[in-house]
């Protein structure tokens, strides 16, 4: 069953609509047979660049190449490429088997071929049993593989997830994600999967290309982008995050550099890194994750404040802290809620750097 | 070829495609026009010399044209009100109340809508007409009764009863769309029952009733079958255009016939200016009030025969053509009913081949323009609709126009433009042909199938076409085993309805018809001619049935769509 995928390249791509830039200048190459989640917010282009790969739209620049060939004058039905749609695009007058042996008929299999295949892919996704049924009678969860075994069928070279799960609810999502990657992963195919979830590109993407207003702001694997964020969009993006204002103090060795705050100027200095070049008193945003801040309700050295908010989720509790003449910064603590109110102080968790970034010139009022 | 090589031409066609089609269109519907504009100012006509505005002069400095145009605006007002006076009322009738056998009734009065006007008009003919079955009972009577049904009242009482079907459905339609909670709300408030028709019922009908407005006017101004067999010397557009074509005047008939789609143009502006809201479906959407049931075993008796009655009295007409199919000829002279029934007429008319050849011509002419038409437009709104833009506005302006443009109109322009070989300009003989009537009869089915076939895919999600070519089908094979059978409901309703149409149509075939093609219409009116009414009727009844046949059948596949 395992195939050896083919790469995928996007070289400097350039996609307007009209007068809006929606995609400027994208280059980026999906390694054979991995799975490559472009995550971002709306509008941020990623459908674009998957309906370009598909053959969907058409690029006003640049090149789109497929196992080092060039597929960007190709119509979608000869690019070699499987979609599975976000709305599924079922074919509702078909049975389920007929959905599925769609693509291979087209090609011209054989009878026995087909039916084979359309077996074997109904045992992949484990709806074997379900040849005949009619698409109004399968739940979305079904529907769903369904549209992922008709995309895979004909066996095409790249497989294209447009916000595979978005229309599941969300007990059923978890278990059809699990289940998605495993199919994905069996198959071996080079697949490019489009979600503006974080949750959902980091448990399905074995590398993510993380896009805002038309460009790649970084690519890396899920903990790659989460720790070590390339820019301020995507620390804030990509997990949660409060953002402190500071100015530089010291500079160090390396990307380290230590960082006072500027609501709380006589409260110890934090040590963070950045790979922006900053000269000592240069004016920063620094991006605090919940879990690298611990509080306590004792006296000590810290950034003061006073606790507004605690919310339970089970494994942790979040507590908003309002920072005394500054901002509010999120710290979670592990196990169930302690019930902690009042003053406190935040303080910065040995080993753990917060990202810092050359903070935006402000903006006029 | 390399595989880029091949896909570099792909998207050239595909980019063409909108143009090539757009281009069909409009040499089909634009360009007849322009010819028929063109040569009213003498532009184009062979020998016809420089250009001259010498018959428009003329056409403004003659009483009778004047008179033709100043009657056809008139009769289209009076036909519009005298409609919504029938049709509102039996709408709210069917529609707020529960009468017994309501939806068999409300069905009933429907059906003048599926019949053909020239069958409503000769069935008038033969019940209300001077020598007609309810003269000739009232004399039976004793009564010295004797009228002469022509003229301008004649026409108004025929449109009224053909047109109030578009009042009854869109005030229907209007109805059951409307939310009982608003109702419900002003009775709340304290309002009282003409409070809340006037204030909260009709305003929001409003919508419907301009609708069904239009569609009237249109459909009065259009008319062609009703002034022509009860005109007399009362002359509207669409007869007097036919009459200076018979008469040879046929720059003057341009200069008609140019002036008619104007002041069709200049109405359809006004009417939507006046009230742009044209969509039934309008405001919130909720459950409509439940209807009025009628406690007493009086009122119940009472309002089913009210309602029985009235039918009757709708379908009258109907019955009555049916019975003159079955006077035998030269048997009925000065009695009261007719002394003999038979099928004789329908043995001469289906034993002889030249007889049956009218019925064949209609079916095979009325096929084959809706089955063009359902090509035409499956591409164009596939191509419209995918594609955007100019280009795909432009086809939708096209596939509409022949809506706005009476019958009479498009015939004389089809006649103008297609009697001359001039292929550079687009121009081809084929007036006298066999192709000139099943091409009028595809300009006049387009708006018919489009509307239709553009509504359904406009409600087919577009993923579905890129999922087939995402599989590898390519556009041919995408339409086929994709689009088609999921647009199956909405190209069998507008089939359906562009098939009656024109199995009916009059309008276009007396300017187009040859003695080969024929059609059924033609041959109903030279049966009246040389006064044979029962092979007429007869020829009546078979429209009808053929009518009420294609309705059923369509309406059954359409799944209640027609």
């Amino acid at each position: 069953m395992t195939r050896s995928g083919v790469s995928v390249r996007f070289d400097d791509v350039f996609k307007a609509f009209d007068d809006t830039v929606v995609l400027a200048g994208v280059s980026l190459t999906v390694e054979p047979g991995e799975i490559f989640a472009l995550l971002g917010p709306s509008g941020s282009g990623k459908t674009t660049m998957l309906r370009l790969l598909a053959g969907f739209e058409q690029l006003d620049r640049g090149r789109l190449l497929i196992a080092d060939e060039a597929v960007e004058h190709l119509p979608p039905a000869r690019r070699g490429v499987g979609m599975l749609f976000q709305s599924y695009a079922l074919f509702p007058h078909l049975s389920v088997a007929e959905n599925v042996a769609f693509g291979l008929k087209v090609r011209g299999g054989a009878q026995g071929e087909t039916e084979a295949r359309v077996a074997e892919m109904l045992e992949l996704v484990r709806l074997s049993g379900f040849e005949q049924r009619r698409i109004a009678e399968l739940s979305g969860g079904q529907q769903q593989r369904v549209a992922l075994a008709r995309a895979l069928a004909p066996r095409p070279r790249v497989l294209l997830l447009d916000e595979p799960l978005s229309n599941l609810d969300p007990a059923l999502r978890e278990e059809t994600r699990a289940d998605l990657r495993r199919t994905v992963k069996q198959t071996g195919i080079t697949t490019v999967l489009v979600t503006h979830e974080q949750e959902e590109a980091f448990e399905l993407g074995e590398r993510i290309g993380l896009l805002n207003e038309g460009g790649l702001e970084q690519v890396g694997g899920p903990a790659e982008l989460y720790r070590d964020p390339a820019s301020r969009f995507v620390a804030t993006f990509v997990g949660r995050c409060s953002v402190l204002a500071g100015v530089v103090k010291e500079r160090h060795g390396g990307d380290e550099l230590t960082v006072r705050i500027e609501s709380q100027p006589e409260a110890p200095a934090w040590r963070c890194r950045s790979s922006d070049e900053l000269a000592v008193n240069d004016r920063v945003d620094v991006c605090v994750r919940p879990e690298s801040v611990s509080l306590e309700t004792d006296e000590g050295s810290g950034l003061s404040g006073e606790i507004e908010a605690e919310r339970f989720t089970g494994s942790n509790s979040f507590y908003t802290v309002r920072l005394s003449a500054g901002p509010t910064v999120e710290v979670a603590m592990p196990g169930t809620g302690a019930g902690l109110r009042g003053a406190c102080v935040v303080r910065q968790l040995a080993g753990e750097l917060p990202a810092a970034f050359a903070a935006a010139p402000e903006s006029d009022p | 070829m390399s595989a880029a090589g091949a896909g570099r031409k792909a998207p050239q066609l595909r980019s063409l495609m909108p143009w090539l089609v757009l281009a069909f269109l409009v040499w089909l519907v634009g360009y007849p026009l322009l010819v028929v504009a063109a040569e009213a100012f003498g532009i184009g006509s062979p020998g016809g010399g420089g250009p001259t505005t010498e018959a428009f002069q003329s056409f403004f400095t003659r009483a009778d044209e004047w008179n033709a145009m100043w009657r056809t605006l008139w009769i289209s007002v009076l036909s519009t009100l005298a409609a919504a006076a029938i049709g509102v009322p039996l709408g709210f009738l069917f529609e707020r109340n529960e009468i017994p056998g309501r939806r068999l009734l409300g069905a009933l009065v429907a059906l003048p809508v599926a019949l053909p006007p020239l069958v409503g008009v000769i069935a008038f003919l033969f019940l209300y007409g001077e020598s007609g079955l309810a003269a000739r009972g009232l004399q039976s009577l004793g009564l010295d009764v004797s009228w002469r049904l022509t003229g301008a009242w004649a026409i108004l009482l025929v449109h009224a009863y053909s047109m109030y079907v578009y009042f009854y459905l869109f005030t229907r339609a209007g109805l059951s769309g409307q939310d009982g909670a608003a109702i419900e709300a002003a009775q709340s408030l304290g309002a009282s029952r003409s409070q809340i028709l006037f204030r909260v019922t009709l305003p929001r009908l409003r919508p419907a009733l301009a609708g069904a407005t239009l569609l009237t006017f249109m459909t009065s101004l259009g008319s062609f079958s009703a002034p022509y067999i009860f005109g007399g010397g009362f002359r509207v557009m669409t007869t007097q255009i036919v009459a200076s074509k018979l008469n040879g005047e046929l720059r003057m008939a341009y200069v008609e016939t140019t002036m008619l789609a104007l002041l069709a143009f200049a109405s359809l502006l006004l009417l939507r200016k006046i009230d742009p809201g044209l969509d039934l479906a309008s405001g919130a959407r909720g459950t409509p009030p439940a209807r009025r049931r009628l406690h007493t075993r009086g009122a119940r008796v009472g309002a089913a025969a009210g309602g029985w009655i009235l039918a009757g009295v709708l379908l009258l007409p109907h019955a009555t053509l049916i019975l003159m199919s079955l006077v035998p000829p030269n048997t009925w002279t000065v009695e009261a009913f007719p002394p003999v029934l038979g099928l004789v007429n329908y043995g001469d008319l289906l034993s002889s081949t030249e007889r049956l050849r009218p019925a064949l011509n209609s079916i095979w002419m009325a096929a084959a323009a809706t089955l063009a038409a359902v090509v035409v437009g499956v591409m164009a709104a596939r191509l419209s609709l995918r594609r955007g833009g100019l280009p795909g506005r432009a086809l939708e302006a096209m596939m509409t126009l022949p809506w706005a443009i009476p019958g009479t109109v498009f015939a004389l322009a089809l006649a103008a433009a297609m009697s001359v070989n001039a292929p550079w300009v687009g121009r081809f003989v084929l007036v006298g042909t066999l192709w000139i009537l099943p091409l009028a009869y595809l300009v006049r089915s387009l708006p018919l199938t489009g509307r239709s076939i553009f509504a359904g895919l406009r409600q087919l999600d577009p993923r579905l076409e890129e999922a087939a070519a995402s599989l590898g089908a390519g556009a041919l094979r995408t339409v086929v085993q994709i689009v088609l059978p999921l647009l199956r409901p909405a190209v069998i309703a507008g089939a359906g309805l562009a098939f009656i149409t024109m199995l009916g149509d009059f309008v276009t075939s007396i300017v187009l018809y040859t003695y080969d093609t024929r059609p059924i219409s033609i041959e109903i009116q030279s049966s009246l001619r040389i006064q044979e009414t029962g092979i007429a009727a007869a020829y009546g009844v078979l429209l009808m049935v053929l009518s009420a046949a294609a309705f059923i059948a369509w309406d059954d596949r359409a799944g209640g769509r027609l």
